[in-house]
């Protein structure tokens, strides 16, 4: 029998989003901020004026899943690429997407500046305390503790200082207009990623300065653990050191 | 008659590619060049441009590859250690085929070196410099004037390339003041249209710029078609002035500044009687290999001269492919040749031979 007509489509694949399978690995989370991502797009309706730029890192492959204009970029500089763009077409929407080592680590100096400018863009940052892309060396947002290739007994802070909490640094900077850290470890938190990073477009779209979202995400390959257990370990581990905030947000406009 | 200006190589430069319709300029300070950014800073707001000043040449570079990939034509400079800083985002653009004009007006090195006028980067400028299999089209103007055509004609080069292109100048010409005249006599009626630029896929599929091939048969076939550029530059782009080579006996290759110290020197020796004569590539790369390999059939002597201990001989001796016989004569580390040197050195060439 044929139920055609009965029934109303409630979920559907975003029109922003590829109909391909992705790099990632199962149960990494880029793929969940990647549909997130692609929701917001759709939702704002902003799909033939956004361009994102995806550097070196698991993200490089973005472009293959985001049906949008895209750079690749290289290694940290995804935001002065963005800054390019933007400056060029101030009509476009653009956001660059980065890993830990990218944003935090080799590109740290385009990242403040970027921030500092108040330049109206919007950086959407995985934090997942490794270098995926590269087979899992220590990051600079690896915890205490935590083994990696290159902290093989587990990072210390002798030798290799503390993880950086991107998200307060960059909350302290005049020129960043929404800051907020969220994670993607469980069905309410997504619900609340995906708040955070409608927030940061809608202040692009706004043109009230720079935004960012730092997602906490598991990564099960480098972190050697299944992804239930590797979601445990968001919560459990990182988000003691990492909390889950709005740090800064434009006021609401009357 | 075109009105004439009387101004600093650096701010014709800057003036040149605002007349060629360079309305973004991304850059960092380091002298010899300051004039240039300033000059920028000043201009582009006055013409609905964007200047903006970069924490650094890394990320210039980059901002950049993010100008050219939205469709704009866009300019950086920098001097020496800057441009070295910028080798990274160089190879990406190439990559990319991303156009843009890259300035360096060099200054000693290695390391900081110091800010007096050298010519110690040539390798860096024609043999790729960055990562990768590449080459940038590098042209060395040796006269403010003739800083301002190539500058102008640097934009149409890189458009039509969709790949950088270098000016390569020196501290010297970067300072030095000359009247100048801009009517631009290069100018394209229409810049070539920009279909892959990134400004939103509206109805159009979306565009891509990038550089990262994992599978190594399409980098294979991406290099190939980056090479096929490359080899319609050497057939279509080389340029080089010759000057009374015809009875020469000596030929001193020389270009941008030293060039022309070397044209003075050649006015003297031609009076006392030597026939002296000069080539001066103005693309160095493309090199004007045929140039030289015209000139080794006739056997004639090359004293080479540079700003810096023998870079660009590599290449003349190239051309000559083993014919010939060349002398070099190079001062560095901001120490410019005069007139009287080359004078002394072409004799000594005469009656000694080889150095
Ligand atoms: C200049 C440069 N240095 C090093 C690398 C090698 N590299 C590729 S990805 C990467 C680290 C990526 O880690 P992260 O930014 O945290 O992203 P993830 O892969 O974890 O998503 C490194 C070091 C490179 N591509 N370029
Ligand atoms: S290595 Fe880690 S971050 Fe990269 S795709 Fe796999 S799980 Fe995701």
């Amino acid at each position: 029998m044929r139920m055609q007509g009965k029934f109303e489509k409630i979920f559907e694949r975003p029109r922003t989003l590829r109909s391909t399978a992705t790099h990632y690995c199962p149960g990494c989370g880029h793929g969940i901020v990647a549909r997130l991502l692609a929701e917001v797009i759709d939702e704002f309706k902003i799909r033939e004026k956004t361009v994102g730029v995806a550097p070196v890192g698991c993200s490089v492959l973005l472009y293959n899943y985001l049906d949008i204009d895209m750079y690749e970029a290289a290694h940290g500089r995804a935001p002065a690429v963005a800054t390019g763009c933007k400056r060029v077409n101030p009509e476009s929407i653009v956001f660059t997407y980065q890993g830990d080592g990218d944003f935090v680590s080799i590109g740290i100096a385009e990242s403040i500046h970027a921030a500092a400018r108040g330049e109206k863009i919007t950086t959407i940052f995985i934090n997942n305390a490794i270098y995926g892309m590269t087979g899992g060396q220590m990051a600079p947002t690896t915890l205490i503790g935590q083994k990696t290739t290159t902290s093989p007994r587990g990072r210390t802070s002798e030798e290799a200082g503390f993880p950086i909490r991107m998200s307060e640094l960059l909350a302290t900077i005049d020129g960043a207009a929404y800051i907020a850290r969220v994670s993607v470890s469980n069905p309410k938190n997504v619900i609340q990623a995906k708040k955070a990073i409608k927030k940061a477009f809608e202040t692009q779209i706004n043109g009230l300065g720079y935004s960012m979202v730092e997602v906490l995400s598991h990564c099960p390959t480098d972190w050697h653990m299944t992804p239930l257990e590797s979601t445990k370990w968001v919560e459990g581990h990182m988000m003691p050191y990492y909390p889950l905030n709005e740090f800064k947000a434009p006021k609401r406009r009357n | 008659m075109m009105k004439k200006s009387f101004m600093t190589g650096n701010e014709a430069i800057a003036e040149a590619a605002v007349q060629a319709d360079c309305r973004h300029f991304f850059g960092y300070p380091i002298t010899p060049q300051n004039e240039i950014p300033e000059y920028m800073s000043r201009r582009l707001p006055e013409v609905g441009g964007v200047y903006l000043q970069a924490e650094s040449e890394i990320a210039a570079i980059n901002m950049l590859f993010g100008a050219a990939g939205a469709g704009a034509r866009v300019m950086t400079s920098s001097s020496s250690p800057g441009i070295s800083l910028m080798q990274e985002g160089i190879s990406y653009m190439v990559g990319a085929q991303l156009p843009c004009v890259i300035v360096n007006i060099m200054r000693g090195g290695p390391g900081l070196g110091g800010i007096q006028p050298s010519q110690s980067d040539y390798f860096q400028a024609t043999k790729g410099g960055g990562h990768g299999d590449y080459h940038l089209l590098v042209l060395a103007p040796h006269t403010v004037q003739e800083a301002v055509t190539l500058t102008m004609e640097a934009f149409d080069l890189a458009d039509k390339y969709r790949n950088p292109v270098m000016v390569l100048g020196d501290g010297y010409i970067g300072q030095m003041m000359e009247p100048v005249e801009f009517g631009r006599k290069t100018r394209q009626s229409t810049h070539p249209l920009k279909s892959w630029a990134l400004t939103g896929a509206k109805g159009r599929p979306p565009n891509l710029v990038k550089s990262l091939y994992l599978n190594p048969k399409e980098l294979e076939e991406h290099n190939l078609e980056i090479n096929k550029k490359i080899q319609d530059m050497i057939k279509n782009e080389v340029r080089v002035e010759t000057l009374l080579i015809d009875d020469a006996e000596i030929i001193i290759a020389a270009y941008g500044t030293v060039a022309r110290i070397a044209k003075t020197a050649i006015k003297v020796l031609r009076e006392r009687g030597l026939k002296i004569g000069m080539v001066r590539p103005i693309t160095l790369f493309p090199f004007p290999y045929e140039t030289f390999a015209k000139i080794s059939k006739r056997a004639q002597k090359v004293l080479v001269v540079e700003m810096s201990l023998g870079q660009m001989v590599e290449d003349v001796m190239l051309g000559l492919s083993g014919q010939g016989c060349v002398r070099f004569y190079g001062r560095t580390g901001g120490m410019v040749p005069s007139y009287d040197e080359i004078i002394n050195e072409t004799e000594k060439f005469i009656t000694e031979g080889k150095a």
